[in-house]
């Protein structure tokens, strides 16, 4: 196995009075695709928000690279080259789609080439580049959400439930869109629900259940183990392959 | 966003419907650029109130202490210039009234600077407590401004050259409306040049929708919360300039008393939206002038009444900013 870029050593959190994170350990190898899967209010989204320093862990550490950034801001988390789409996409509905990925490009206009790259991924952009974001449907504002996290190079990309609500033609499409990323050096770390799109594209699984980690390994173990996955997984799944 | 023409149609809308009711042409074109002036004052005190309503999500009671605040520079440079101030020429009283305005912005953004690092940054996310120690922080300047200027009504002329008016067949329009006007159509056209076309527009119309996605994307959103507070301070200030000046005199108080119209408009608006404000200011002037000459008894509740209809058609404002 890749060493880790992203690792997580007994991290809590608390949300007011609420114990979410009690203990997380797991390591995200380094330019590869992991899954943290687990039922609602298993700890998923709360785990991704403590990463990326929006709440933050009471006890243990994030380490990114080997660098202790428990305690660092959002946004410099952000400029060591950490993206984040968020579960409810974040997208800015006033701003139109230009404006959206020109904010998110913060070096500068982004490159013709990269642009035309992430228009290769997600045409629909190319199409209403001028158009409101608010106005987009909602799986084309998942495509701009994750086009924005990838407008610039990232090591480490935090992507929350990408498929909650999308059309199967569209997770299709995402799946496609995924698997071209999977080629660049980026590290990916994405929570779902949507078993068939983790098994197509997990090359490692964490499982969460009670803001604990129960299970890490490979994605193919997990696909291959059928009572392992109904043990982990049960009912909290809401599409089986 | 659909229909979002509609609200632009109401200014000219109420102008026009104004018109059969008020019956005088000459006395609705004196009104309705009194309404526009009015309008534009209102723009200028109440336009950094929403970016920072928008923005951070503070409810800032004190707002009113930096319009008072703007006067009160602006009323002691006009006094030290009173040479200039009251000549007959225009250019000598723009000399005396532009040093005015800048030492009332610079005066009004530095106690914002300060307001907001000593009393609203321990409280963000706290909309209790940030009423009660706005509340309290007004009080204390308040009371500071009685300290050094004095409790009295300070009487404040207008220059020589922006007394009087023009008169236009049997209409007469205030000159001083005509300036109040003209600043209030640059600083909008100002604002809505930083808003669209630079980087840092784009970084407070998106803060103002999501600023936890704007800090996700690398951007230290408390800096930039700081510059708009200091930049909605000064213009608060140099909204107090005008208004100081178009009522021609300036008490302490004189900010706390125009804050409902402010709110009123901020909430008309949309909370964060200054194309919003700005609309909704002018609704609000339009409307105090015309009732105040039509139906006087009925003219103090006249603009809650155009708030209540608004708010029955879009509940979160002309033009809401999304969250």
């Amino acid at each position: 196995m890749a060493d880790a870029l992203l690792r997580l050593d007994g991290v809590h959190t608390h949300i007011g009075q609420y114990h979410i994170l009690q203990g997380v350990d797991f390591e995200v190898p380094r330019g590869g695709l992991t899954m943290l899967l687990g039922r609602n209010g298993a700890g998923k989204t709360t785990c991704l928000r403590t990463i990326m320093g929006l709440w933050r862990a009471s006890k243990g550490n994030v380490r990114l690279a080997g660098h202790d950034v428990t305690h660092l801001a959002t946004p410099e988390l952000a400029r060591s080259g950490v993206a984040y789409v968020p579960e409810n996409m974040g997208i800015f509905a006033g701003l139109t789609v230009r404006e959206n990925m020109l904010l998110a490009a913060r070096g500068g206009p982004p490159e013709a080439k990269r642009l035309a790259w992430i228009f290769g991924l997600f045409p629909a952009l190319e199409k209403f580049w001028n158009a409101l974001a608010g106005n987009l449907s909602g799986g084309q504002k998942q495509m701009l959400a994750i086009a924005r996290a990838i407008i610039e190079p990232r090591r480490l990309l935090l992507v929350d439930e990408p498929t909650k609500g999308l059309a199967p033609a569209i997770i299709a499409n995402m799946i496609e869109a995924f698997r071209e990323l999977k080629r660049t050096d980026t590290t990916i770390l994405v929570v779902e629900q949507n078993f068939s799109f983790a098994s197509a594209l997990g090359d490692t699984v964490a499982v969460m259940d009670s803001g604990r980690i129960v299970h890490t390994g490979g994605m193919d173990a997990l696909v291959a183990d059928a009572a392992l996955q109904a043990k982990l997984l049960g009912l909290s799944l809401e599409a089986q392959p | 966003m659909t229909r979002a023409w509609l609200p632009l149609a109401l200014v000219p809308a109420l102008a026009l419907g104004a018109l059969p009711l008020v019956a005088s042409l000459p006395t609705w074109v004196t009104l309705t650029v009194a309404g526009l002036a009015m309008g534009m004052m209102i723009f200028m005190m109440a336009s950094g109130l929403t970016l920072v309503f928008g923005l951070m999500d503070v409810m800032n009671f004190a707002h009113g202490v930096f319009i008072s605040v703007g006067a009160y520079a602006a009323a002691s440079v006009l006094i030290a210039l009173q040479a200039e101030a009251q000549a007959p020429s225009l250019a000598a009283n723009l000399a005396a009234i532009g040093p005015a305005m800048l030492a009332a912005i610079a005066l009004a953004g530095v106690l914002g600077w300060f307001f907001e690092r000593v009393v609203i940054r321990p409280v963000y996310g706290d909309h209790l407590r940030q009423i009660l120690v706005t509340m309290g922080g007004l009080i204390v300047v308040e009371q500071l401004i009685i300290v050094l200027w004095g409790p009295d009504l300070i009487p404040l002329p207008r220059p020589g050259a922006l007394s009087g008016s023009f008169i236009f067949g049997e209409a007469a329009i205030e000159r001083y409306r005509v300036l109040a006007i003209a600043v209030g159509l640059a600083l909008f056209g100002a604002m809505w040049l930083v808003l669209n076309r630079t980087r840092i527009g784009l970084l407070v119309r998106a803060g103002v929708e999501n600023a936890e996605m704007v800090e996700s994307l690398g951007y230290r959103i408390r800096r930039l919360f700081v510059g708009v507070f200091v930049a909605g301070s000064g213009l608060a200030g140099l909204g107090g300039v005008m208004w100081a000046m178009y009522q021609e005199s300036l008490s302490a108080q004189m900010g706390m008393q125009v804050m409902v119209l402010i709110f009123i408009v901020v909430i008309i608006g949309g909370l964060g939206s200054v194309g919003g404000c700005f609309l909704g200011a002018l609704l609000v002037g339009l409307t105090a002038n015309y009732t105040g000459y039509l139906a006087p008894k009925v003219a103090l509740g006249s603009n809650i009444l155009l708030m209540v209809l608004v708010l029955l058609w879009r509940p979160r404002g002309l033009y809401p900013v999304g969250k």
